[in-house]
């Protein structure tokens, strides 16, 4: 009798886990399940946005992608995108070449040179500078580096070079901070076998730190560079905005999502002009998928 | 604590020591005293068992040995490390060149993520050896030295992560020997392998003590009987008995060796 109530008891709070269970785990995908379905409808969209360039306007793929002519408008219009294309690489190259060594020397300094005072100084300094809105940091630039440009170099001082450091200073704060990371999972033991051998801090660093972490280093920059190519305001104020291939750092240029950004309020839902923009957004995605795709592969290769 | 900690005599064999031996070593992370006053001497061609619990400072010991404390931020060394006659405690000592003398090994296998050749050839490299043959040299006869040779001569340019974690530790004892130590400090350095490589370990510090002063910590009462010359036991930072190994496992002096010993703590 006893036994069977208790049997009983059992039986229904079982029951209640499995309600409870149940629950979750719907809920659960359920999330899951709309968090797919706004990817896959964004990536559909923009897919078939930016193809239509090509299908229902008939502009020639090696037009768009090497054409260096862009205008849109007009009875002859031509939709040459390879200044973007160019001038969003050019920038992202440059940006992660200024900010790469910065960023893996504050790092260095950070975990090896100064742990102690170091990292509790340049710490707050790295996640202040992540947050400074993108806004900002063009304003900064547009009143501080493209005066100074102008002043010290020939031309008006917006431009590449402007966009490249404005952007170099925004990725320096993800490059730090995934090298910092990085640091400071190395096994302590590492570098002390290479202090017990004899070998000198910079030794250490050069020889045994850089190389073990160089995998994860590198995802930092890819992940900068991801950044850097998908930024539109700060580089958008400060770049000149020309649909020219740039000849010097000094002159004007755009980017893809300067463009972007600079065009969607001018043109009408499907017409070619519009088309042609998507098309440019699809190129930015599928470069996003490309950063992404290399972080894995090296994500892969430290798990060695 | 009793107040007989290490028998007279023994004292004054550690005093008799000349070449390698602590004096009075105390060791600080800002103002808690890790190691308290500790004098052991490390004679030639034998093996010093250091033993005790968790946190009674024998890591901490071992690491001041060759200055390996000074890594650490906020700890302070008191006291005299002699070897040949020089305090390489005192400051002003090249720390460098100090440890070319004195290899270390750790408890987890930490080769560098080079390959095994490289591994080796990394501390002749910065003490100035050049040209291949020589570290080639230096290569071999220290992967020969450390057991290791027969099993890695055909794949020196392979990843020294490829092998397995009883190879990696013998792989770091040539690491350590491939700067020519006069002396090896190992800490803990078969505990996280299986019972085989342990073996191999073991048989390889009794060779390698022929050569050199081996000062080993452990955990493992019957590995340090099996291959330790002398024991000291650690406790709370000081020394509670020292000497022959042999006569600290049969006829401890102290009685709270003899319960660690026994197992009754620790």
């Amino acid at each position: 009798m006893l036994n069977n109530k208790i049997a009983q008891n059992h039986k229904s709070r079982i029951e209640k886990h499995h309600i409870e269970d149940f629950i979750g785990r719907s809920y659960m995908s359920f999330c899951v399940l709309l968090l797919i379905v706004a990817i896959i409808s964004m990536v559909y969209f923009v897919m078939s946005k930016g193809i239509s360039t090509f299908v229902v306007d008939k502009v020639s793929v090696s037009d768009f992608f090497f054409g260096t002519k862009w205008s849109p408008e007009g009875s002859n219009p031509s939709f040459g995108a390879l200044p973007f294309i160019a001038g969003s690489f050019v920038t992202t190259l440059l940006a992660a070449l200024i900010a790469s060594p910065l960023s893996i020397c504050a790092a260095l300094f950070m975990t090896e040179i100064v742990p102690g005072w170091g990292k509790k100084l340049l710490q707050p300094v790295i996640e202040l500078l992540s947050g400074i809105p993108s806004v900002v940091y063009g304003f900064v630039g547009l009143s501080v580096i493209v005066p100074f440009l102008r002043n010290v170099f020939p031309g008006q001082g917006i431009g590449v070079a402007a966009g490249s450091i404005v952007l170099s200073v925004m990725i320096l704060p993800t490059i730090t901070s995934v090298t910092v990371d990085a640091l400071s999972a190395l096994p302590q033991n590492l570098k002390e076998s290479s202090f017990a051998l004899g070998a000198t801090r910079w030794q250490t660093i050069a020889r045994v730190i850089i190389p073990t972490t160089l995998p994860a280093i590198l995802t930092g920059v890819v992940l900068g560079m991801a950044r850097a190519f998908g930024e539109a305001l700060a580089v958008q104020m400060v770049i000149g905005n020309a649909p020219f291939i740039p000849k010097s750092l000094f002159e004007s240029a755009s980017t893809l999502t300067s463009v972007i950004t600079l065009g969607m309020g001018n043109t009408t839902m499907g017409s070619p002009q519009n088309n042609s923009l998507w098309s440019m957004a699809l190129v930015l995605m599928l470069m996003t998928f490309l950063f992404v795709f290399i972080v894995r592969l090296l994500e892969k290769r430290r798990a060695i | 604590m009793e107040a007989t900690l290490t028998a007279p005599h023994v004292l004054q064999e550690a005093m008799v020591e000349k070449n390698f031996r602590t004096e009075n070593l105390s060791i600080f992370y800002g103002t808690y005293e890790a190691v308290k006053g500790i004098s052991l001497p490390f004679p030639e061609k034998t093996v010093t068992a250091l033993i005790g619990p968790s946190g009674c400072g024998k890591s901490t010991f071992l690491r001041s040995l060759n200055r390996m404390n000074d890594e650490i931020s906020g700890s302070t060394t008191k006291g005299s490390i002699w070897i040949d006659g020089v305090d390489i405690n005192a400051s002003g000592t090249d720390v460098i060149k100090l440890r070319q003398k004195i290899g270390m090994v750790w408890q987890k296998p930490n080769p560098f993520y080079k390959s095994i050749y490289d591994n080796i050839a990394f501390g002749p490299r910065y003490h100035g050896v050049k040209g291949k043959k020589a570290l080639d040299e230096i290569v071999e006869s220290s992967l020969r030295r450390a057991a290791l040779w027969d099993e890695v001569k055909d794949r020196l340019k392979d990843s020294a992560l490829a092998l397995s974690g009883g190879q990696q530790q013998r792989l770091c004892i040539a690491r350590a020997l491939s700067v020519n130590p006069q002396i090896l400090l190992l800490d803990e350095p078969a505990s996280a392998l299986d019972p085989v490589s342990t073996g191999k370990i073991e048989e390889l510090i009794k060779e390698l003590k022929e050569e050199l002063r081996i000062v080993i910590v452990t955990h493992n009462m019957q590995q340090a009987a099996r291959i330790s010359d002398y024991t000291a036991y650690f406790y709370l930072g000081q020394l509670i008995e020292y000497g022959l190994t042999e006569k600290v496992f049969t006829n401890p002096e102290n009685s709270m060796t003899q319960e660690y010993i026994m197992g009754r703590f620790g």
